[in-house]
């Protein structure tokens, strides 16, 4: 092969797994009452380009198994096969086998070849089973029998390009005739260094539903009569030429023999037939895919259009209103221009939440089943759109809480009914904007959490825990690593992270997590992020001459303490006493090493930093302001600095740290052990 | 491993130099001495302007600036090979170098021009202890009555010994 096929692997996996998820997500919401054409037509959409570039990529396995879930597809498309409950299983477990298969072609590995076989079989014998056995005519029947169905052989000659013929025309104008399943034989296809483009190495064959006679059939093939083989035969048989096809292609991979590559191409009357399909495909197209490393370039120049406009306006200020009226009238103008810039190009990196919450339905669905529950999923605001990386780093604590629910939350149906409930529960996602950030929130109507229990298994865990604490910290306790999930409230098993984990991934992103519980209702998870990572809200402080920058998500609270409120403990170590607790005191001037400056612990200010549930106070000499700013990495043309988790420019073109609170707190407890 | 070549090669004939030795370097005053990089390394030159220190760093790393964008850190090379007096004014000048797939500002006294040098214009560096490792140097340029120190800048600078990169790189 000239071509690298292999650059273009990226793509379709990316391109197929998106496919799959449309295809379960589409196949969830179907139900027998509800098998609405358009929705059948999506799944089968998505199966045929995955099988389509299966096999231009030579997955044979991928291509073959995907050929028997769009010929069960087909069927249920055409109206001759109900859309029943076994169906849908039977399509969903599919898609499962088949993202395996796709994992296994991608990594190398192989998938579970009993699985494969198990389904492959089940779609099989579903496939066997005469379609529209319930006794009801078949919606398709009509077409599907005579007046016209016509089996159409079409073997043009190697030369046929010269005499100015094009099969596609032909295809076409078949199209016309009638309703035209096509399928593209490649046998005759040549290795591509052999390949002459030149030459007509493809065949057909055809099935057309259609009520035209034989003659008007052939007056299409009139100007090539001479040019090809060509069989024109009325068809009787129920399926198609491509079920046909794919079962040969299926008995010839048994037999462990190279696969004959089949194209499955499919060609419709959509103007007519299918005015909602092409509008669906023309949404499809009007996206495209860019690389998340472009979007960031272009983001930081962004920054730097901003950057520049501030300067100009700085300047700007200082010249006389009434000379420079169209300077400065410019430079409004410029002014809102950059600021839709901005706002328009972070748009880029923002997508909608449905992205995570698309995969719960079938969570929901596979683990209520499981367990023998009831549960109902509700999604709300699934359109609200935050960052990509954001995002991706979510899912997985998602995941959890979801399973949770589920798990601890959810009661038994008998349970429910006992306690006055509806037997089937509801868990309920929901994701809305609320300021600067994006608050997700996962509740559901359970049995909530157990206040006595949590208390007794963390004083079990050697966590310090009362009976007067408040709800609050009761709740905030699950949070406490050790605490897992595995042994915690109920005695069901847990499944892999506990609640620790999930707090870490939110406070990674620098995002709160809370609780509410209330004992036979229900409990509800909050958890509040930044719309993106790329920016971040903070509070520039001063210390000395220099400005740092602390996220404000870290920041708890500040302070002026008075002389008595600072104490130290063993001669050198200080602490801060905070109301009723004594937080350890850390100044930023030593921690980074500030020299310049005239330095007055008088007058210093205290902000109180939080991270992972515990608390530091640092000394800071002012509180600048409060800021969004981009976050840079330094590391790029410079080593790790500690203390430091990035830098951001500010608006004078300046460069500021951004501190980097975790660190800080370690660093503050080596001081205090010291 | 160029300069292995070079410092092997007898000082008295024309040693066989590689295309490396000649070429055309960017040169510029530190103190007394004159010195040269390869032009390909060099991206800008601009004035010295505000720096942010960066905590935790040694006082001849002054810092990092805003380069369009990029956080980029700036190297006193006065400092580090303690040669020339260290003030900054409006004179003095930074040069931008662009060391593969790092930035990296360095601050000098001033840059002079851009020489073309052929192959048996450079001698190899005498082995002499200096401030600056042999090793960091491709060779003494000669032009009529002018010296210049031939520097190796992208190993000199991504040496553990300037502290710019981290310990896992």
């Amino acid at each position: 092969m000239g071509i690298d096929l292999a650059r273009f692997h990226q793509t379709f996996f990316e391109e197929s797994f998106e496919g799959l998820d449309a295809m379960e997500s589409a196949l969830l919401r179907l139900s027998p009452q509800t098998a609405d054409r358009e929705a059948i037509n999506g799944i089968f959409r998505a199966a045929h380009s995955i099988k389509g570039g299966a096999a231009t990529f030579g997955f044979n396995e991928v291509s073959a198994f995907t050929h028997l879930l769009e010929t069960l597809l087909d069927e249920m498309r055409a109206g001759v096969r109900p859309v029943g409950g076994a169906e849908i299983d039977v399509l969903l477990r599919a898609v499962d086998v088949l993202r395996e298969l796709l994992h296994a072609a991608r990594d190398g590995g192989s998938a579970d070849p009993a699985a494969v076989q198990q389904i492959g079989d089940a779609l099989t014998r579903l496939l066997a089973t005469p379609a529209a056995d319930d006794g009801t005519p078949p919606r398709a029947a009509p077409s599907a029998a005579p007046p016209g169905t016509w089996r159409i052989r079409f073997v043009p000659q190697p030369q046929i390009f010269t005499s100015g013929n094009d099969p596609l025309r032909i295809l076409r104008a078949l199209s016309q005739l009638g309703e035209l399943d096509v399928c593209c034989d490649t046998t005759r296809l040549p290795g591509l260094a052999d390949a002459d483009p030149e030459r007509c190495y493809l065949a057909w064959e055809l099935v057309l539903r259609s009520a035209c006679d034989r003659e008007a059939i052939a007056e299409v093939f009139a100007w090539v009569e001479d040019e090809c083989e060509l069989s024109i035969e009325p068809w009787r048989a129920d399926g198609d030429a491509c079920a046909d096809t794919s079962a040969s292609a299926r008995r010839q991979a048994a037999e462990a023999q190279p696969l004959r590559l089949i194209e499955g191409g499919r060609t419709t009357d959509g103007a007519v037939a299918e005015p909602a399909a092409r509008t669906a495909q023309r949404t499809e197209s009007s996206s495209i895919r860019v690389a998340t490393e472009k979007i960031d370039s272009l983001i930081n120049l962004v920054g730097e259009l901003v950057i520049t406009e501030a300067m100009l306006q700085q300047l700007a200020r200082t010249l006389d209103p009434v000379m420079h009226e169209k300077l400065l009238a410019g430079l409004a103008l410029l002014d809102r221009n950059t600021r839709q810039i901005q706002e328009a190009v972070m748009a880029t990196r923002m997508l909608p939440v449905d992205f995570v919450f698309s995969r719960f339905p079938r969570v929901v669905r596979d683990l209520a089943a499981k367990l023998g529950k009831q549960v109902r999923l509700q999604t709300v605001g699934e359109a609200t759109e935050l960052d990509k990386s954001v995002i991706e780093c979510i899912a997985d604590p998602l995941t959890h809480l979801v399973r949770n629910a589920i798990d601890h939350g959810i009661e038994r149906p008998a349970e429910r009914i006992a306690a006055g409930k509806d037997a089937t529960g509801t868990i309920r996602l929901s994701a809305a904007h609320q300021g600067g950030h994006i608050v997700i929130e996962v509740a559901d109507d359970g049995r909530g959490l157990d206040r006595t229990r949590i208390i007794a298994k963390a004083r079990e865990r050697g966590l310090a825990a009362a009976e007067t604490m408040s709800d609050e910290e009761v709740w905030r306790l699950i949070f406490e690593p050790g605490f897992s999930t595995a042994e915690t409230v109920t005695d069901v098993s847990g499944r892999g992270v506990g609640m620790d984990v999930v707090k870490k991934n939110v406070d990674a992103l620098s995002g709160t997590i809370e609780v509410a519980s209330t004992a036979g209702w229900g409990t509800r998870i909050t958890i509040r992020l930044p719309l993106t990572l790329a920016i971040l809200d903070g509070m520039s402080v001063r210390v000395g001459d220099e400005v740092f920058i602390i996220p404000l998500a870290s920041v708890a609270e500040s302070l002026q303490p008075s002389p008595g409120q600072i104490r130290s403990v063993a001669g050198c170590a200080r602490v801060i006493k905070l109301r009723n607790e004594y937080v350890p005191l850390v100044s930023l001037r030593e921690i980074y090493g500030v020299r310049t400056g005239a330095h007055d612990p008088a007058h210093g200010l205290v902000v109180v930093l939080e991270s992972g549930g515990r608390r530091i106070a640092a000394v800071v000499d002012e509180l600048v302001g409060q800021q969004q700013v981009v976050i840079k990495s330094i590391e790029s043309n410079y080593r790790r600095v500690p203390g430091i988790s990035g830098a951001t420019i500010l608006g004078d073109g300046r460069v500021a740290l951004i501190t980097d609170v975790a660190e800080i707190l370690r660093i503050g407890s080596r001081a205090q052990a010291a | 491993m160029d300069t292995t070549i070079v410092r092997s090669a007898p000082p008295a004939s024309a040693p066989p130099l590689d295309s490396a030795s000649g070429g055309e370097f960017l040169t510029f005053r530190l103190g007394d001495e004159e010195y040269g990089v390869d032009i390909l390394k060099v991206q800008e030159i601009r004035g010295y302007d505000t720096v942010t220190r960066i905590p935790d760093a040694p006082a001849f790393i002054k810092g990092v600036i805003n380069l369009r964008g990029t956080i980029v850190p700036v190297v006193d090379l006065r400092m580090k090979l303690s040669v020339g007096r260290v003030a900054y004014d409006a004179f003095t000048v930074m040069i931008i170098l662009n060391l593969g797939r790092r930035i990296v500002g360095v601050v000098v006294d001033s840059v002079s021009d851009v020489i073309a040098l052929k192959p048996d214009q450079v001698r190899p560096a005498p082995e002499i202890g200096t401030v600056i490792d042999t090793r960091h140097i491709i060779g003494i340029g000669t032009i009529d009555e002018r010296m210049l120190i031939l520097l190796d800048i992208e190993r000199l600078m991504l040496s553990a010994d300037m502290q710019l990169v981290g310990q896992a790189a």
